[in-house]
């Protein structure tokens, strides 16, 4: 085992967010956080990398109390890669990975051949070498969480953590930048956790999901197991279907389809029309609430309107 | 024929070859050169003025007060020129210069704000109203030896951002904003008590005015011997912290997860920077935008590695401040214009050249 949390409580002074926590996560092994907003999951990987101080808990790793760490041994074991991470302007790619060493170098000591050697191999094993040269602030998104992820890998961790790694990606870098996480669990023997919300991609790459609520774990283990309806509906609030991965039979996760209903419709079609006087409108809700239509027998498809948008008044 | 066509290009490395690493080794000719360029304007300097003194007689009369140096002869009214009255008030404002840039450079590293200088936390207005208070109190004596004004400026200076720090403090953390926020609402305060002072003994008005506006007409041997120790300190506690200034440039939970202990590293980064500030007003007054512009223009010159602009902010601080007292104390045999007003005048077109040419070459490195 690698990390192993118990009884974890932290938060904010006038909030307490988490609730006497357990968790663990092996090495080589990618664990995804799932729970709604404001469930304690960021607050859960502040804890652990000491940036949130935690009230009572024992996080341990490798048989090291992570707590009692100061920060620059805290960081040769655990690297965060945060949801879209700002990098300085005018840095180079390279110089920003090279950051990634501050943890080994003592306040006297320079970057030497090891570290060049440290950040070439995080590069490259990243897929960014060939980006070395450009400026931080000129790289894509994409682009960008490969040279973040490069820098925590350069910091040689046993544990990296991950915080909406993919929230600002496209579907591509989605499913590359886990395909990479992955794959770096395995052959670099990294302990990943990661805080996903897409259902669907937690289900497709996690070996173990763990599903929060109110600041504990409700459920942990592969997803086929965590991933159910009822648990979802509960955690979430809304409805879910779960289907089976054609491919793969992990589980996918839709919402169950809220269709218009018709005066909705009339609606629609009536601010669609660039000519339709909106003061006539009786005063109606723009968004009304729609009943969820009986599931058993799905209201015919209708036609959208094209331009749906165009007309509202702003 | 045909010729290639002019125009920069980036040096790539070589496929596969790793990018340079920017090392203190690596780094030494460029101080070595701002280095030399300062002494060379600092020499001309000390020679200009009414009496001309070539820069290599003003070399040989300097060398001449080194101990176990001798240049010879030298006529006396020249050594009084160049000994007593000009090397030490040029070499005051270089002092004063390069401690306000590097603090500067200092300031915006740690707030990773442009527009951060080193009077932000209060050090202006704090040394404002000590000096003030010292000149309308009885204790006001004109000038000379034992003036009680730079102790009381520097005092004054020290006590505004102590008050901002603690202002700004919550609990174990001292928030970059809050920290600013507090700065602007000390130098308030302290401006208007100055203000107010200044209405209520307009016996003193000039006297204040005077001292706010900064300059280096009365420089001594003195000034600098109190100035050094601070500057020299500042330094040598600022510079080891370079490289963990560029991973401070990430944000606050980045630079932490880095293992980067930002609290202590902002606690004594400001401190150092704001004890020099605070000994460098207290010996020349308040004088703006060397703080302000001089890392910005290393910065666009040099890139933005901390290890070359804290360094060379210094040097080229320290020359530009040289340049602004030498253009205020001969641009006029009559009067000697505030050097505050030529800092503004000569820096801020400078400044906006800098930012023009930066943004035609695409913010690449120059």
């Amino acid at each position: 085992m690698t990390l192993r949390i118990r009884g974890l409580s932290a938060g904010y002074p006038a909030r307490p967010v988490l609730d006497g926590l357990d968790l663990d996560v092996a090495r080589g092994e990618l664990v995804v956080l799932l729970g709604p907003n404001g469930c304690g999951k960021t607050t859960l990987l502040r804890a652990i990398t000491g940036v949130l101080p935690a009230r009572a808990a024992a996080i341990i790793l490798d048989g090291q109390d992570l707590a009692a760490m100061k920060p620059r041994r805290l960081a040769r074991r655990v690297a965060t890669v945060a949801q879209a991470s700002a990098l300085p302007e005018r840095f180079t790619a390279f110089e920003c990975v090279l950051m990634g060493r501050t943890p080994h170098l003592s306040l006297f000591q320079s970057e030497g051949s090891r570290d060049v050697a440290a950040v070439r191999a995080a590069m490259e094993r990243t897929g960014c070498w060939d980006l070395r040269d450009r400026l931080a602030d000129e790289l894509s998104g994409g682009e960008r969480q490969r040279v973040v992820i490069a820098r925590a890998l350069a910091q040689e961790p046993r544990l990296l953590l991950l915080d909406e790694p993919t929230s600002h990606l496209d579907l591509q870098h989605q499913v590359e930048t886990f395909r990479l996480v992955l794959d770096l669990c395995r052959d670099q023997d990294l302990a990943a956790l990661a805080v996903v919300h897409d259902v669907t991609l937690a289900a497709t790459f996690a070996d173990r999901v763990a599903l929060m609520s109110g600041g504990r774990i409700l459920a942990c283990g592969p997803p086929a197991q965590v991933l159910r309806e009822d648990l979802l509906r509960d955690v979430y609030g809304v409805a879910v279907r779960i289907l089976a991965h054609p491919v793969t039979g992990r589980p996918i996760a839709v919402p169950e389809t809220v269709h218009l209903a018709a005066p909705d419709i009339a609606w629609l079609e009536r601010i669609a029309d660039p000519d339709a006087v909106l003061e006539d409108s009786p005063g109606r809700e723009p968004h009304p609430a729609v009943p969820l239509p009986d599931v058993a027998q799905p209201p015919p498809a209708v036609r959208l309107p094209v331009q749906a948008n165009k007309g509202v008044p702003r | 024929m045909q010729l290639a066509p002019a125009r920069t290009v980036r040096i790539a490395a070589a496929p596969g070859r790793a990018p340079l690493v920017l090392t203190w080794r690596r780094m030494l000719p460029s101080y070595a050169l701002a280095a030399g360029l300062t002494c060379l304007v600092a020499l001309v300097a000390i020679g200009w003025g009414t009496v001309r003194i070539s820069p290599l007689t003003t070399l040989a009369i300097l060398l001449d007060h080194l101990p176990l140096v001798s240049t010879g002869e030298h006529a006396p009214t020249y050594d009084a020129i160049v000994w007593q009255v000009r090397a030490p008030r040029v070499i005051l404002a270089g002092m004063v210069g390069a401690t306000l840039a590097f603090s500067g450079a200092a300031y915006q590293g740690v707030f990773r704000n442009p527009l951060a200088e080193p009077y932000l936390l209060g050090v202006a207005a704090g040394a404002s109203v000590g000096a003030t208070l010292i000149i309308v109190s009885p204790l006001f004596i004109t000038a000379g030896l034992l003036s009680p004004l730079p102790p009381a400026a520097f005092a004054g200076a020290l006590i505004a951002v102590g008050l901002a720090y603690m202002l700004a403090r919550t609990g174990p953390v001292v928030p970059a904003t809050s920290l600013i926020l507090a700065g602007v609402a000390v130098s308030s305060v302290g401006t208007s008590v100055v203000t107010y002072l200044m209405l209520e003994y307009n016996t003193r008005t000039l006297a204040i005015l005077n001292w706010i506006l900064g300059g280096f007409n009365t420089a001594s041997w003195t000034d600098a011997g109190i100035a050094l120790p601070y500057m020299l300190v500042a330094i040598v506690v600022i510079l080891p912290y370079a490289r963990i200034l560029n991973v401070m440039q990430l944000d606050e939970d980045q630079a932490r997860q880095l293992g980067v202990d930002t609290e202590r590293t902002k606690l004594i980064i400001l401190g150092a920077a704001s004890l020099a500030t605070a000994a460098a007003v207290a010996v020349s007054g308040l004088i703006g935008f060397v703080g302000l512009v001089v890392p910005h223009g290393v910065r666009m010159m040099y890139g933005p590695d901390y290890r070359r602009v804290l360094p060379l902010s210094a040097f080229f601080g320290a020359s530009f401040l040289i340049i602004a007292d030498l253009i205020a104390r001969t641009i006029d045999p009559t009067f000697e214009v505030p050097i505050g007003v030529i800092t503004a005048l000569v820096g801020a077109p400078f400044f906006l050249f800098l930012l023009r040419r930066q943004q035609r070459y695409g913010g690449a490195r120059i």
